[in-house]
């Protein structure tokens, strides 16, 4: 089966597709390797020639600013060519296959693929499809997974409060249709995080959520009790229409970030968000522009995180490629 | 041409046979005698097939041949072709043919080109409601005449319950079969997969169990009220499979198929999205699959079809929300069948029964036994052969298994229809 289609025979990473299934040793690998990137983004040259010579294709199937933008920035300062492709999901439906895209992309000599789409297992199929000295990284599949969100998630946690270990950690909102949420829970899962609270009126919890190692709460004074960081997440506006919620005003009521709501929580606690935010629908403005909340540095982790992916994939696809030579 | 079938194992549940035994066969295709040959018979051809188990050709109670309306998929020529390799000699189409089976011409024609290529049977259900549309009666007694086995509108939902009971009265009046795909299409919505541990991981969206028992609740409502002789299709759930048997100990004329696959996969066979495993009802939990593996038990499940679905390689390669649903079927039915044998969950004379003489009862039509006077419809399986599905194995169009790589013991040596050899391998 494709379980193995992240790891080459060796177990290094060649593609990165979900959190899932990733060792303890392999994130925290990719955390370092972040950690040393930071300073990269410091410097009056902005670059080092990991990648240099290298083609990167951002392939997105589905609208996104801040993501394609940070792995674009990502791969330049990597010294990688970018190529945007911003596909938006009619076009699939014009009758090219997501298969045949990537191969006519691939045809160019692409070493990388950045793949956003809108269907959940879109980055798989396409690894399964590509030639092995291709690397793929997921940058959202539909709603199962978002990997390079949770390790800059994690990064951002590791940098405020380094042990993972002794943590509470809360997330908040539409769990049901968030890759997000999913790729942040392994990724604490993995990192050893011991409480990992979602928090949502059951209509935004996807069934059997506890098999993810997670404890539920419709309640945020009791969900966010004594938590240490707070993941807030965005809710769609639409999904009023789905019967899922019955109003923003009692979404915000019950569910909304505020300060009040934040008293129970621990007093150093971090505020996090992986945009776009909608304020005051899912978080106050007085809590999103607080000294505590970290979204803006997680922006900017994202990019040394998503810069030691690339670096790390396509590492072991030069070392695969160099073996078979 | 006379033919005699000598030294094998009759396996004939109808006729409660299950031993050596000769079978004699006469030109019209008749068996004319069981055991010993009648004064004066002639074998034209004697087959010799000691070791081996003769049954009544399997009767498949579902399977889509794609003609009329996707012969890119798959045609009549190629998938009867591809039953007779797998011991099916007698098939059920369903009515969501393009167009659809809602006139005696299209029930006429579609029977007819399986005639005319000369291997298995297909028998036709014809639409309940006009193009499977839900308002309009299609004409049942044409449609009757022209050889449909029963009605049914399919995967289309029956929203309309006052539509529904009317087609139940209708076709109680004249005491015709009415075959039930239930799931409510609300709950149904959108999804993919099981409403469960493997659809959160994933982010595949759910179907719900009681998008199955919601509907099967309201449709029980219904046979209870009109007094109609129903069959439900491909149960999927540990709770319908409970409410069916309910009903049965009630006394309603209900009885129910499952499909090989959700026999033996569950969701976790999904893995990482493993296009193969989409199908339709979702393959659900541990615990509705030996649900489904006891009814059959107990016979509250009388039937096991292939919900043959042959499709072209691309219909499978697509995100799995987004691919075509269904397994090409036909040549995994019996061996997923002897499979549950070797397994344990049945023996092998229920087996052959739920393949054979329950699903012909259920279309009422005269084969899947093999007493004096039956028509020669018959399967000959070697049931020590171990082998290998592979990609090449399939004589389907259709190679879209989920069981490719799996070791199968049982393989089908000869298959007769009306008493003409028309497979040997």
């Amino acid at each position: 089966m494709t379980e193995d289609l992240q790891f080459d025979s060796a177990g290094r990473l060649r593609h990165l597709l979900t959190i899932e299934g990733l060792k303890r040793q392999t994130v925290t690998d990719i955390l370092d390797t972040a950690e040393s990137f930071i300073s990269v983004g410091e410097r009056e040259i902005k670059k080092v020639p990991l990648l240099r010579g290298k083609t990167v294709v951002n392939m997105f199937f589905e609208a996104s600013t801040r993501t394609r933008t940070t792995f674009e920035i990502a791969a330049k300062r990597l010294s990688a060519d970018v190529i945007n492709f911003n596909i938006g999901a009619s076009s699939t439906n014009k009758g090219e296959t997501l298969l045949d895209t990537v191969n006519n992309l691939e045809a160019m000599h692409t070493d990388l693929f950045v793949v956003r789409h809108i269907n959940s297992g879109a980055a798989y199929l396409v690894a399964k499809h590509v030639p092995p000295h291709v690397a793929i990284v997921n940058a959202g599949d539909g709603r199962h997974a978002h990997p390079t969100q949770a390790l800059l998630d994690a990064f951002t946690i590791r940098h405020y409060k380094k042990d993972f270990t002794r943590l509470k950690i809360a997330i908040v909102g539409d769990i049901l249709h968030s890759r997000v949420a999913r790729s942040l829970i392994h990724v604490l899962g993995i990192l050893g995080v011991p409480e990992i609270r979602v928090i949502a009126p059951k209509t935004l919890l996807p069934m059997n959520v506890e098999k993810l190692g997670v404890h539920a709460y419709h309640n945020m004074y009791e969900g966010l009790e004594d938590v240490d960081a707070v993941v807030m997440l965005r809710l769609q506006r639409e999904r009023m229409l789905g019967a899922l919620i019955p109003s923003e005003q009692e979404y915000f009521n019950l569910f909304g970030l505020t300060e009040e709501k934040l008293g129970v929580a621990k007093d150093d606690a971090i505020i996090m968000h992986p945009g776009p935010m909608n304020r005051g629908l899912e978080i106050d403005s007085s809590v999103a522009d607080s000294e505590r909340a970290v979204i803006l540095p997680q922006v900017s982790n994202g990019i040394a995180v998503r810069m030691a992916v690339m670096a790390m994939v396509m590492g072991n696809q030069a070392q695969a490629g160099e073996r078979k030579a | 041409m006379s033919l005699a079938i000598v030294n094998g194992h009759l396996l004939d549940p109808s006729h409660d046979v299950d031993t050596k035994r000769d079978l004699f066969i006469d030109d019209d295709g008749f068996v004319v005698a069981v055991g010993m040959a009648p004064d004066g018979f002639q074998a034209d051809k004697t087959l010799d097939v000691s070791g081996k188990i003769v049954c009544p050709g399997l009767v498949d109670l579902r399977a889509r041949p794609r003609e009329p309306g996707l012969e890119y998929k798959a045609t009549i020529e190629s998938e009867t072709a591809a039953a007779v390799s797998a011991g099916i000699t007698t098939m059920v189409c369903p009515p969501d043919t393009m167009p659809v089976i809602d006139t005696p011409a299209m029930a006429q024609m579609i029977q007819h080109r399986a005639w005319r290529f000369g291997m298995t049977f297909i028998h036709p259900l014809g639409a309940l409601t006009r193009e499977l549309a839900g308002t309009q009666l299609a004409d049942m007694e044409a449609l009757d005449e022209a050889g449909c086995v029963g009605f049914s509108n399919a995967l289309q939902p029956l929203t309309d319950t006052l539509v529904l009971r009317r087609a139940m009265e209708y076709a109680a009046s004249f005491d015709y079969t009415v075959f039930l795909h239930s799931e409510d299409p609300w709950l149904q919505a959108d999804g993919c997969v099981h409403e469960g541990e493997v659809g959160t991981r994933l982010g595949l969206t759910g179907i719900p169990e009681a998008a199955e028992t919601v509907a099967v609740a309201r449709d029980l409502a219904l046979i209870e009220q009109t007094s109609v002789r129903a069959h439900f299709c491909q149960l999927s759930s540990a709770r319908a499979i409970d409410m069916i048997r309910e009903a049965q100990d009630r006394g309603l004329a209900v009885s129910a198929d499952t499909t090989a696959h959700h026999l033996h996969l569950t969701e976790h066979d999904i893995g990482f999205f493993n296009t193969q495993c989409h199908v339709r009802p979702p393959l659900r939990s541990q615990r509705d699959r030996d649900a489904l593996r006891s009814a059959l038990k107990e016979g509250v499940v009388s039937a096991i079809c292939s919900d043959h679905q042959p499709h072209e390689a691309d219909a499978k390669l697509a995100p799995f929300s987004i691919s075509e649903p269904g397994v090409s079927g036909l040549e995994t039915l019996l061996p997923l069948t002897l499979k549950l044998v070797d397994e344990g969950s049945i023996d092998l004379t229920q087996a052959i029964a739920l393949l054979t003489s329950e699903p012909a009862n259920i279309i009422s039509v005269d084969t899947g036994h093999l007493g004096e006077g039956a028509t020669a419809d018959i399967c000959i399986f070697d049931p020590e052969v171990i082998w290998t599905l592979t990609d090449e194995y399939f004589v389907s169009r259709g190679h879209n298994s989920p069981f490719i790589g799996w070791e199968f013991r049982g393989q089908v040596t000869h298959t007769l229809v009306g008493g003409r050899l028309v497979f040997e391998r």
